[in-house]
C-alpha cells in the first residue's frame, strides 16, 4: 500500500515537527497529497495549520522531518508553488495588471507577453476592465481575485492558500469559493487550502485534514465523495458538518478558551 | 460582480465632481490671496502708522512692503539680487544633491545589511542631535571660506533626514510582500529591486523633502558667517549698512524660493506615488 502512495503523491509530509523555542507548534505530521487534489487544513487558530502551509511554501523549515514536493525536499519558496495570502499581499505601487504580470516579468517575458498573460488571468477571475486600477482602488474581494490571478499567472503545479477568504464578507466569500472551484476544475492544480470554516472546507475539499491543538497535529483525515457542486443544505453536507464540528470543538476546548 | 456596479452621480462625494472641484479650488485660492493681502495691509498700516502717526519706534526699523519692493527692484536692476539668488541656489542644489545621493546610498546599505547597521547606527545617533550649525565654524576652518565649506555643510545637514527616512522605509517593508514576491520566483536582487525599493520610496521622498528644506535653512546661516555672495550674505551685508528694506527683501526672496520648490517637490512626489491616491473610481 505504501509503495503505491509513494509513486502518486505530489506533496509528501513526513514526520514533520516545528518548534518555536520551547513551544511545539506541530508534532509529527505525516500526509500524502495526490496530484491535482484539493486539500483543506481545518482547525482552530493555534493548531499549526498556517505553520504547515508555510513549510510547504518554503517560508519556514521543519524542526524535524521533511516536506517533499515531486519527491524533492523543499528549501525555500519556488515559482512552482503559488501562494495566496489572507491579507492579499498585492504590491500597492503596481496596477492590477502589473501585479498579475509580476511572475511572468521575473521570468523575462516581453512586455507584450506580460500584458497578454495579465489580461488573460484577470479575465479568468472576472476582473476584465480593471487592469489599470491600483490595489488601493479595489474592494477586498477584488484584491483577492487579483491575488489569485497573480498566483495562477505563474502556472504553478501547487497552489497554497492561507485563509484566503477569511477577511471577506459572507456573500463575497461564497461567490469566490464557487469561482475558485470552477477555476480549479479547468486548470488542475494541487491545492492546499487553510481555513477555520467547517462549511468552507466541506464545500471545497476532496480531503479535509482536521488538525489537533496543543500540540498541533493531524487529528483526522476525512476523504469526501460528495458530488460537486455541493449543496450546503444537503443532508449529507450537514451531517458531515455536525461530525466535524464535534471534532473541532474538542480541540478548541483543549485551548481553554470556550 | 457585485463590486463593479457603477455608482450614481449623487453617491460621488461633491469634492470629486469636476465643476464643484474647480469652484472649491478657486474659493480656496481666493482665500489664500485674501489672507496674504490682509497680512500685507497690516504690515503697511503698522509701518506707515508708526512713521507718520504714533512715532512709537524709529521708522527705519520697519519699512513698508512697498519700500521692500522698491529695494528689490533696485537690487535687480544692479544685478546684485540675481547674483545672490544664483549663488545660494547653486550651493543648495550641489549640497543637497550630495546629501541625497549619500543619504539614500548609505541608508539602503545600512537598511539591508545588519552588521553595517550595528556599526553605523550608533555613530549617526551620536551626531544627529548636534545642530549642524555647531560644526559650521569648524567647516570654515577645514574647507576655507569658499564654496566648498558651504556645500559640505549643506550636504552634512541634509544627509541626516534623508538617511534616517531611507533606513526606516526599508525596515518597514511588509514581510508578507517579500513572501509573496519570493513565492512568485523573485531572487534576492529582484526582491530588493521590485519590492524593497518601491516600498521604501514614500519614506525616501519624505526624507528628500525634509532635507531640501533643511538645506535652505542652513545655507543662510552659512552665508552669514563667511561669504561674499548669496541671500544670507545679502541680509548680513545690509545689516552692517542698516538697510532694513534689503534685509527684509532677502528674507522674502528666500521664502518665495522655498515656496516654489516645495510646490515642485510636491508635484514630483504626487507623480511618483500616484498609486497612493486611493478612493474608489
Amino acid at each position: 500500500m505504501d509503495g503505491n502512495v509513494v509513486t502518486t503523491a505530489k506533496i509528501r509530509i513526513r514526520g514533520v515537527s516545528k518548534r518555536f523555542g520551547d513551544a511545539v507548534a506541530l508534532q509529527d505530521v505525516g500526509l500524502d497529497l495526490a496530484p491535482n487534489s484539493f486539500t483543506c487544513l481545518l482547525g482552530p487558530s493555534g493548531c499549526g495549520k498556517s505553520t504547515l502551509l508555510n513549510m510547504i511554501a518554503g517560508f519556514a523549515e521543519p524542526s524535524a522531518g521533511q516536506v517533499l514536493v515531486d519527491g524533492q525536499p523543499v528549501h525555500g519558496p519556488s515559482a512552482d508553488r503559488g501562494v495566496v495570502f489572507q491579507e492579499y499581499a498585492l504590491f500597492p505601487w503596481r496596477t492590477a495588471l502589473d501585479n498579475v504580470a509580476f511572475g511572468p516579468m521575473l521570468r523575462g517575458r516581453s512586455r507584450a507577453e506580460q500584458r497578454e498573460i495579465g489580461r488573460r488571468y484577470l479575465a479568468l477571475v472576472g476582473l476584465a476592465g480593471h487592469e489599470d486600477k491600483y490595489p488601493g482602488n479595489l474592494s477586498g474581494g477584488m484584491k483577492q481575485r487579483v491575488a489569485i490571478a497573480r498566483a495562477l499567472a505563474n502556472d504553478p503545479s501547487v497552489l497554497l492558500m492561507d485563509e484566503p477568504f477569511g477577511a471577506l464578507d459572507a456573500q463575497t466569500r461564497e461567490v469566490l469559493q464557487e469561482e475558485l472551484l470552477a477555476i480549479w476544475e479547468r486548470h488542475r492544480k494541487t491545492v492546499v487550502f487553510v481555513t477555520h470554516s467547517i462549511s468552507e472546507s466541506i464545500f471545497l475539499a476532496d480531503r479535509i485534514v482536521v488538525m489537533a491543538t496543543r500540540p498541533g497535529a493531524v487529528k483526522e483525515v476525512i476523504d469526501l465523495d460528495l458530488p460537486r457542486p455541493r449543496d450546503r443544505s444537503d443532508p449529507a453536507f450537514t451531517a458531515l458538518e455536525r461530525r466535524i464540528k464535534e471534532l473541532v470543538r474538542a480541540e478548541v476546548q483543549k485551548l481553554g478558551v470556550t | 460582480m457585485s463590486e463593479a456596479i457603477p455608482l450614481p452621480a449623487a453617491a460621488i462625494p461633491a469634492a470629486r465632481r469636476p465643476s464643484t472641484r474647480w469652484r472649491a479650488a478657486f474659493a480656496n485660492g481666493g482665500m489664500r490671496v485674501l489672507a496674504i493681502l490682509l497680512f500685507l495691509a497690516i504690515w503697511t498700516a503698522v509701518s506707515l502708522g508708526n512713521a507718520y502717526v504714533w512715532k512709537f519706534f524709529n521708522p527705519i526699523l520697519l519699512p513698508s512692503p512697498l519700500a521692500v519692493l522698491k529695494a528689490g527692484i533696485d537690487l535687480a536692476e544692479s544685478g546684485e539680487l540675481q547674483r545672490d539668488i544664483f549663488a545660494s541656489l547653486s550651493r543648495v542644489l550641489q549640497g543637497f544633491a550630495i546629501a541625497a545621493i549619500a543619504g539614500v546610498a548609505v541608508g539602503l546599505a545600512v537598511g539591508t545589511w545588519r552588521p553595517l547597521e550595528k556599526l553605523v547606527e550608533p555613530m549617526i545617533e551620536l551626531l544627529r542631535p548636534i545642530p549642524p550649525l555647531a560644526f559650521l565654524p569648524m567647516m570654515v576652518l577645514w574647507f576655507g571660506i569658499g564654496e566648498t565649506s558651504k556645500i559640505v555643510f549643506i550636504a552634512y545637514a541634509a544627509f541626516f533626514p534623508v538617511f534616517t527616512t531611507t533606513v526606516e522605509g526599508i525596515k518597514h517593508v511588509d514581510p508578507v510582500l517579500l513572501r509573496a514576491a519570493a513565492s512568485l520566483g523573485a531572487t534576492r536582487t529582484e526582491l530588493f529591486r521590485y519590492v524593497v525599493l518601491p516600498a521604501a520610496l514614500p519614506g525616501i521622498i519624505t526624507g528628500l523633502r525634509l532635507g531640501f528644506g533643511l538645506s535652505f535653512f542652513v545655507i543662510v546661516a552659512a552665508e552669514f558667517i563667511a561669504a561674499d555672495s548669496g541671500l544670507g550674505y545679502l541680509i548680513n551685508d545690509a545689516r552692517t549698512f542698516f538697510m532694513v528694506s534689503n534685509m527684509l527683501l532677502g528674507a522674502v526672496v528666500i521664502g518665495l524660493i522655498g515656496f516654489l520648490f516645495n510646490i515642485l517637490l510636491r508635484a514630483a512626489e504626487n507623480w511618483l506615488l500616484r498609486w497612493r491616491q486611493t478612493g474608489r473610481s
